[in-house]
This record gives structure tokens, C-alpha cells and sequence, in this order.
């Protein structure tokens, strides 16, 4: 699709307010709806995008295979991490209160694991589009 | 007129569905698929469900619909199908629907503030306890709190689903172009001794 | 007023066995994937009308809500919302098999595979 000027000038414009709005959502899920799961979602949707209108190996290029292998374990981590981390202080697994005074601790708690849900689901849903788009052209 | 929107909605969801059904192209299909789904988010839209609504307009109409797209560039979009309607499947069908609609008959009426759903003791707890400074957790959006906070456990299993189905693709079609001749050759040998 | 939602409900019902007759009846892989998209969309709606209050509102408890406001329950929402992502996960895998089965037999179509593995 590399002629396509119309597409990719709109492309341009379109890709930073997706991926803007894909971090909106990620921590404006406490205020309205969103959270972790619909940013994740439309962050990959941004590079899906991407790929779409430039290519699926300019796209690899600024977001390689490993490193999303790497974000979605990272993402899991981070959420068992936050957990581990109340237990070792000495409250019950994924307690919040652990982590800082009060309610404090609770919005601590769940930005930290709506992160964790961001990685996971931004990146997964990206490899899961690369290994699809991948199989069907390079026959 | 809430359930007017509700008939509505369901009206064109159920018109995608037979068409999707009805389609010999799968191309056609799936695109209805989505619009069925982009439906479905209306209508969580009018049932209050925003956070769902949300979810599916992003996960059912947009990334299902690409990824089964992505499918079909790769196995072909046309349908060897010739009928449509096939008797048994028909008859267990109904049999189903029969059983579902007279367990409708029992359920509670929608959309009422006294059913036993709104008044049990767990969802007045989450309502009332849960939001504003002096609440349990503090943030206004009621559903957030309980999907990362009260039910963390669950989320913490979905993402690791998530993550398997990520890993389950990736040992599925990761590599395959590399390793094609072996396959071939593997898939020969296992007829073989099939046969 | 009863048969109303109750008719709602139905049309609902017509759905979910439409998706149903798909998964069975298709011969075509994909058409089977489509039709558990179908099916699992129409039980998050029947799921979520349980939580709907009539006159309610979106459960997003701010100060700034006048204090007479009646809210839909969120518990169901919460079900579905992981529900919904778990769906797409098992809908790739589906869609990955679909590939790895038309690497193997050469056919999306559920007899041809069968006449293949005879």
C-alpha cells in the first residue's frame, strides 16, 4: 500500500492520537470506563495500523517480536509482583493496604495492576496479529 | 422505551446472524460478524454496561475480526456448503430452544430494582462501601475497583490466559515457515502409517 | 408489560441457537469459529440484563451524583468484561489450529478432511 498518499498522510495523523488515547484509557479506567484490557487493545490497534497502511516489516522494525515476548511476560510479572510484594509485607496476597496508607494504597495497587494488564494484552494482541499477518503474505 | 432500543438492537443483531449463517463468502461473513458485535456493544451501551460496551466495541469488533480476517488472507474465503439447512442439527437445535425459553419463564422481571440480584448484600456492599473518600477503595468507577482490587484474583488468572493463548499461537504458527519442508515430510510418514 | 421482556429475552434465545446451528451444522471451520462468536456474545447479553436496573444509571459512583440516582449492578460486568478478552483468546487459538489443519489437509472443510483422513 505504499502509494496510497491519502491513507498514509491520515495514518500519520491517526497513529499518536490512538495511541495517546490507548493511555487515556489506561489511567482514566479508576475516573470512567476503561482500564487495562481496552487500552491494551487499542494500543495494539495503533500498530496494527501501522502495519496496515506501511507494512507489516517497518512495523517489526520499531516493535521487534522479542521485545513484545518480553512485555507480555513483563505484564504478568508486574501483576504477581504486586501481590508478592503486599505478602512479603505482611498482608494477604494482591492486598493493597500493603502498599500505602489507607485508600492510597488501593489506587497504588490497581494502577499497577491495570499496567500490568496494559502490557500483557497491548503486546499479546500484537504478536497474535504479526504471527497471523506473517503466515498469509510470505507464502 | 428502553426496551424498545432493546428490541431494536437485538432485531439487527438477529438479521447479521442469519446472514452471517446464510453467506457462501466468508469475507462477507466475518465483516458481519463484527457488525454484529459493534451491535452488541450498543446494546450493553443501553443496558448500562459501559466498561463492556467499551471492551467488545474494542476486542469483539475490532481485534477478532482482524485476526480471523488475517485467517481467511491465508485458507481462502469461499464455502463449499451447498445446503444450509440440515435436518438433525435442526431438531436438536429446537430441542435446545424449547428447554430455554420455558426456563425463561422463571426468570426475574428485567430491569427491576427489588429482584434478588440488586438487593443481595454483596452488590449493596460494592455500591455503597466501596466508592468516596471515606470508602474501601476510593475510585468512582465501581467496576474497576472490583475487577482489580476485590476479584484480583480472577484478573490475575485471565491475564495469565491471556498470556498462554499467546504462547499457544506462537508454538502453533511461530516458526512454521522455517520448519515447512519437515512438516511436509513429517505429515507424509504419519499418513503412511495411518494407512 | 411481561411479554415484552420476556419477548427480548427470546429474540436473545433465537441468537444464541442460531450460533449453535452454526457450530454444528457448517461444515466450514471458520463459519464454527463465527458461530462460538455468536453463541458467547448472546450469553453476555443475557448475562448483562440481569444487572440492568430500569431508570438506573452506569455504576460510576462520583460526589458529584445527586444521591437519589439508582445504579445497574456491577457484577456482572466484571464477569463479563474478563469473559469478553478470554473469548478472543480462545478465538485465536481456534484460528491458529484453522491455519496449522489447512497446512496439513489442504481444506477448511470438516467432510474433505474427513475423506482425507480415510
Amino acid at each position: 500500500m505504499k502509494h496510497h498518499l491519502v491513507l498514509r498522510v491520515v495514518a500519520k495523523l491517526l497513529i499518536p492520537s490512538i495511541l495517546l488515547f490507548a493511555l487515556y484509557t489506561q489511567f482514566h479506567g479508576d475516573y470512567g470506563p476503561g482500564g487495562g484490557f481496552q487500552a491494551g487493545v487499542i494500543y495494539a490497534a495503533g500498530f496494527i495500523l501501522h502495519a496496515l497502511v506501511f507494512g507489516l516489516e517497518s512495523t517489526k522494525k520499531i516493535m521487534p517480536l522479542w521485545l513484545l515476548k518480553i512485555l507480555s511476560a513483563l505484564g504478568v510479572m508486574v501483576y504477581a509482583g504486586t501481590g508478592l510484594t503486599s505478602l512479603l509485607l505482611g498482608r494477604p496476597f494482591l492486598d493493597y493496604y500493603a502498599l500505602a496508607e489507607g485508600v492510597h494504597g488501593q489506587e497504588l495497587g490497581i494502577m499497577l495492576v491495570e499496567l500490568g494488564v496494559g502490557f500483557t494484552v497491548s503486546s499479546v494482541m500484537l504478536i497474535l496479529f504479526y504471527l497471523f499477518a506473517d503466515q498469509g503474505t510470505e507464502e | 422505551m428502553v426496551s424498545l432500543a432493546i428490541s431494536f438492537l437485538l432485531g439487527l443483531m438477529l438479521l447479521s446472524v442469519f446472514a452471517v449463517i446464510a453467506m457462501r463468502n466468508l469475507f462477507a461473513a466475518i465483516i458481519l460478524l463484527g457488525i454484529y458485535s459493534l451491535l452488541a456493544a450498543a446494546l450493553f451501551m443501553t443496558l448500562d454496561a459501559v466498561d463492556v460496551a467499551f471492551t467488545e466495541a474494542a476486542v469483539g469488533a475490532g481485534i477478532s475480526t482482524i485476526l480471523i480476517l488475517a485467517t481467511l488472507l491465508h485458507v481462502g474465503h469461499d464455502t463449499k456448503a451447498k445446503k444450509i439447512i440440515k435436518p438433525a442439527p435442526l431438531l436438536l437445535v429446537l430441542a435446545v430452544g424449547a428447554l430455554l425459553v420455558y426456563g425463561t419463564l422463571d426468570l426475574p422481571e428485567f430491569g427491576n430494582a427489588q429482584n434478588r440480584v440488586h438487593q443481595s448484600e454483596i452488590t449493596r456492599h460494592y455500591l455503597e462501601k466501596s466508592p468516596g473518600k471515606n470508602g474501601e477503595i476510593g475510585i468512582p468507577n465501581v467496576v474497576t475497583s472490583i475487577l482489580a482490587s476485590y476479584r484480583g484474583y480472577d484478573t490475575l488468572g485471565e491475564v495469565t490466559v491471556v498470556f498462554c493463548a499467546a504462547i499457544g499461537v506462537m508454538s502453533l504458527l511461530g516458526g512454521l515457515r522455517k520448519k515447512k519442508k519437515q512438516t511436509t515430510v513429517s505429515n507424509d510418514s504419519t499418513t503412511d502409517s495411518a494407512s | 408489560m411481561k411479554i415484552l421482556y420476556l419477548f427480548n429475552y427470546w429474540i436473545v434465545i433465537v441468537i444464541m441457537l442460531a450460533g449453535l446451528y452454526a457450530v454444528i451444522a457448517s461444515s466450514n471451520l471458520v463459519k464454527k469459529i463465527a458461530g462460538l462468536s455468536i453463541f458467547q456474545a448472546s450469553v453476555f447479553i443475557l448475562y448483562i440484563s440481569s444487572g440492568k436496573i430500569l431508570g438506573g444509571t452506569a455504576p460510576i459512583v462520583d460526589s458529584s451524583v445527586p444521591a437519589d440516582v439508582v445504579f445497574s449492578n456491577p457484577l456482572p460486568h466484571v464477569l463479563i468484561l474478563t469473559a469478553i478478552v478470554v473469548g478472543v483468546a480462545t478465538t485465536a487459538v481456534g484460528a491458529a489450529l484453522i491455519i496449522r489443519i489447512h497446512r496439513a489437509y489442504g481444506s477448511i472443510e470438516e467432510n474433505e478432511i474427513l475423506e482425507y483422513e480415510e
